[in-house]
């Protein structure tokens, strides 16, 4: 006789996919990330309501919606600062911070650097499309600098930014790339980055199939890091400044000390009223 | 422990692993056809309704057959390592607004025969003879399901080279 009776139910990823329905366009990379997210959290066996999900503005951020876990849908560019302040008030809880390229390295790409500075434990998912989807095709900061559209004719002609190595530079703990097309590995990334203490940043390529159709063919380009992640970030910018943007997998682990978290006494409704009294 | 037990036991992992698979394709069908209800394609959505349906039959046979008569009858799994995709699932990347019926029954194939080769790599790898008898049942059918998907793919009409051309494209800007 075994003891099914008495353990406890194990949670599944569908135990965090919330019943509203994802308004993506179909074969969007962003349907397998929010899979992939689903699994990681299942796989850590993470309580929903344990767990924040906090988004900016884009096609990307409406990840919050789609899960059970709290959510918040903030403001352009700032689901960063609102997730940091999450993990600061209740370090109790594991705070997801997911967005897009436009929100996470244009609008919001000052705060992107100063979260990795402040190494505050939580994880940064960014699907990068290297376009702004929801606002119909335009340019983002990742797009490559010759990208030949009516808007950009010839193409920007700017350099692409690049967020892995400014996130290395800028002091995050854990630096990786995955791949939408790679379910499995990009649910076993999110895991990892989610179990490292302080700043983990996880880029993920997530093709736009409407405005950036040629990018289905990424799955033809990404292939795994042929090397073992390193704990030296100047030995992980060399690799990630010379790499050929496809080279998936956890590429620095680092052993910062996180920003200090301390659970500080919680105040009552009328002491934070009385602040606001006029 | 007796080695019949051992048996038994892993018999069990086996029909706990199938039935997990089959959730998961009923699952991911679900949410295609949720994205293509989402994008009023009516008749691929209900062709993914219908293999939802088709796989939901096959997890309640495995129930039965297994004689669990609730979830809480199965034996509890270990949790799914974060890397794991069901093989018979089919990777939502793959889908596009426009798809006909015949792309979707082309994806279904594909599910189906991942999840022949899977049984049929666990009958070749398999120690115990209950777990191979189960397996190789298992891997047939699957393989009934590809023959069964085939036929339907022949009746199903397949799409000129103009499938996607979409006169009111999304793609104003350019």
């Amino acid at each position: 006789m075994n003891d099914v009776a008495t353990a406890p139910a194990l949670r599944t990823a569908s135990d965090y996919k919330s019943a509203t329905k994802p308004v993506w366009c179909p074969g969007c990379g962003d349907f397998t990330v929010l899979g992939a997210i689903t699994r990681a959290l299942a796989s850590l066996q993470l309580a929903p309501h344990d767990v924040a999900v906090v988004s900016g503005i884009g096609c990307s951020s409406r990840i919050p919606a789609y899960t059970t876990c709290y959510g918040f849908h903030g403001v352009h560019g700032r689901a960063l600062a609102a997730g940091t302040g999450l993990k600061v008030a209740r370090p109790d809880m594991t705070v997801l911070v997911t967005g897009g390229d436009g929100d996470g390295y244009s609008i919001g790409g000052n705060h992107f650097m100063h979260a990795c500075r402040r190494n505050v434990d939580l994880t940064y998912i960014v699907m990068d499309n290297h376009v702004y989807g929801m606002t119909k095709g335009q340019a983002s900061p990742t797009t490559e600098p010759d990208w030949d559209n009516k808007l950009t004719p010839g193409g920007t002609g700017i350099r692409s930014f690049h967020p892995l190595v400014i996130a290395l530079a800028s002091g995050a703990n854990f630096v990786a790339r995955a791949f939408s097309g790679d379910p499995g590995g990009t649910a076993e990334t999110i895991a990892r980055a989610i179990r490292h203490p302080g700043f983990s940043f996880v880029e993920i390529l997530s093709p736009c199939v409407t405005f950036r159709p040629e990018q289905r063919g990424w799955k033809q380009q990404v292939h795994p890091a042929a090397v073992e992640p390193t704990d030296d970030p100047a030995r992980a910018a060399r690799r990630i400044m010379t790499d050929d943007g496809f080279n998936i997998g956890v590429l620095y682990e680092g052993s910062r000390t996180p920003y200090p978290l301390q659970r500080a006494g919680r105040a009552v409704a009328a002491d934070l009223e009385a602040e606001f009294v006029l | 422990m007796s080695a019949v037990r051992i048996a038994a036991a892993a018999l069990v992992d086996l029909m706990v692993q199938a039935l997990a698979m089959e959730r998961a394709a009923v699952s991911r069908y679900n949410a295609l056809a949720d994205v293509m209800e989402v994008h009023n394609n009516r008749p691929v959505e209900a062709l993914f309704r219908k293999m939802a349906a088709i796989e939901e039959r096959h997890a309640q046979e495995i129930m039965t057959e297994m004689g669990w008569k609730n979830d809480a009858a199965v034996p509890k799994a270990a949790a799914d390592s974060a890397g794991s995709e069901a093989p018979e699932s089919v990777p939502e990347d793959l889908v596009h607004y426009l798809m006909w019926p015949w792309h979707a029954l082309q994806l279904a194939l594909a599910a189906e025969r991942r999840a022949e080769a899977f049984f049929s790599r666990l009958s070749q790898d398999a120690a115990d003879d209950r777990v191979r008898e189960a397996a190789t049942r298992l891997r047939d059918e699957e393989r009934e399901h590809v023959a069964l998907i085939k036929a339907w793919l022949d009746r199903t009409p397949e799409p000129g080279s103009d499938w996607d051309d979409d006169p009111d494209q999304p793609r104003y800007v350019d």
